[in-house]
């Protein structure tokens, strides 16, 4: 999930970006140090979470709440505070440590 | 070959740098600024170099302006002193990390307080761990060639870092010496056309310089500084060859004088490696088995050429125009540092001499050498030269 960072040999010099908008590509989840899990059992795909995440890292399609884009969820664990079925539980990142 | 004219350090550096005639220069224009800039000033103002000359109100303004230059890709100098170099502090290190090839002429100064504006090395020294490459000149012609060196050095495609090319203030910065100066047109062929990496005024090609980098990628940033001044300990002698090509002398990285068959030896660096070399042949006339050392490039520092020169001698003693307080000083360290992995590791005494532009006398550099002789030194304590107890 986290994007591959280069090595001293492969970047420019000097920390110039010579790559004009290039923010776009970063990936602000690496921030998060807290995850949130979905249970779908308990899920009523009543969208809270999806209106509050301050980042629209709540992935839905074709009305179904699918999960978290945790390449740019920052861990704040709004989501998990307003799901009225207590089905996001927030876990810590380290567990996840390997991927 | 040019003409010979009696020069002063401030105007060998100003010369030299007329005949760089570069893009910018960004300078404050007060003291401490030197007679460098003032006598530069006055070839702007009578037609003699392209030049922009930017007049700042403060030395941390200069160093910024230069950096705003050079990023832009203009070829881009200055110059400075004592507490203007102090000043300078924050943006020299922005301007070496940036990767700038600026090239500025320090006159070495002490550093307030009390005020002085004499010869020491506590400015430069100030700057050791900011990436700039810094080169240490004897006497005027030095300080004239080695902008040159400098300026090639710097720009070099392998290397992309500034230098500092100090001289010691009043000492050489006032001293009038015969300097043999090069043709304009030889110097042009010399430095050719500056061809910036990455121009900020290049608009096909829009970069930033100066972002926001964290642990994910600062580290990486300055790992590649510690490999650009390897590269540089490689560029140099190369440039250093280039150049002796068309003054006929050399810019060795460190200069060994009767070193070959000498037992006991001074390391040190400016003027004071004239005063050594005097008394050296005053000794060697009385076959005392002495020589010097002197070190040209501190910055990056010649660790294995240093380690080879001295092993086996019998005594080193290294002389520090700063101080380094609550420890051995710069060049101490330097020596110890790069003799430390030798299995025939001379004793290395440490001495400090001329703070805030005191003398070194002939004297003083007898009382060294006479003193490693006869084997009276502690290497476990600094020595000081020509202080009042």
């Amino acid at each position: 999930m986290k994007a591959k960072l280069k090595g001293w040999k492969e970047m420019p010099i000097g920390g110039v970006i010579d790559e004009p908008g290039n923010a776009k590509a970063y990936k602000t989840g690496g921030w998060r140090s807290m995850r949130p899990i979905l249970d779908k059992e308990k899920c009523i795909n009543c969208y809270f979470c999806w209106f509050y995440c301050p980042d629209n890292s709540v992935i839905v399609e074709n009305g179904d709440v699918k999960g978290v884009n945790l390449d740019y969820c920052k861990g704040c664990g709004i989501c998990a505070a307003v799901c009225p079925k207590n089905a996001i539980t927030m876990e810590e990142e380290t567990k996840f440590l390997k991927e | 070959m040019g003409k010979k004219v009696a020069l002063t350090g401030d105007m060998a550096a100003a010369e030299a740098m007329r005949q760089i005639n570069p893009d910018v220069v960004a300078a404050y224009p007060i003291t401490p600024q030197t007679e460098i800039m003032m006598n530069f000033a006055q070839f702007k103002a009578n037609g003699l170099v392209d030049t922009e000359l930017v007049r700042v109100e403060s030395e941390h303004s200069a160093m910024s302006a230069c950096v705003g230059s050079a990023a832009g890709g203009a070829r881009t100098m200055t110059a400075t002193s004592a507490n203007g170099l102090a000043l300078m502090h924050e943006v020299v290190y922005i301007a070496a990390s940036s990767r700038l090839p600026i090239v500025m002429a320090v006159v070495n100064r002490a550093l307030s307080a009390p005020i002085n504006i004499h010869c020491d090395h506590s400015d430069t020294m100030a700057e050791r761990d900011s990436g700039w490459i810094q080169i240490f000149s004897q006497n005027p012609q030095e300080v004239y060639d080695h902008i040159f060196l400098a300026l090639k050095l710097a720009e070099h495609h392998d290397v992309l870092l500034p230098v500092m090319v100090n001289q010691d203030g009043f000492i050489t910065s006032h001293g009038v010496e015969p300097v043999e100066l090069l043709d304009d047109e030889v110097i042009k062929n010399f430095i050719g056309e500056y061809i910036p990496k990455y121009p900020l005024l290049d608009i096909d090609n829009p970069i930033t310089y100066g972002p926001l980098d964290l642990y994910d990628y600062y580290f990486e940033h300055k790992r590649q500084q510690v490999e650009a001044m390897e590269n540089a300990l490689k560029v140099y002698p190369k440039v250093a060859e280039e150049l002796s090509k068309i003054t006929n002398r050399k810019y060795p990285m460190i200069e060994k004088y009767n070193i070959e068959d000498a037992d006991y030896i001074i390391v040190t660096m400016s003027s004071a490696a004239g005063t050594t070399k005097y008394v050296v042949e005053k000794l060697r006339e009385q076959g005392k088995k002495v020589g010097l050392l002197k070190i040209r490039l501190f910055r990056p520092f010649p660790i294995d050429e240093v380690a080879q020169t001295l092993a086996g001698k019998k005594a080193v003693a290294v002389l520090d125009r700063s101080a380094s307080f609550g420890s051995f000083p710069p060049l101490a360290e330097e020596i110890k540092n790069s003799c430390y992995d030798l299995e025939n590791r001379p004793p290395i005494y440490s001495f400090i001499f001329g703070l805030g532009g005191r003398d070194l006398l002939p004297a003083h550099i007898e009382y060294v050498f006479q003193g490693l002789m006869e084997n009276k030194f502690d290497t476990k304590r600094i020595e000081y030269l020509g202080v009042r107890e």
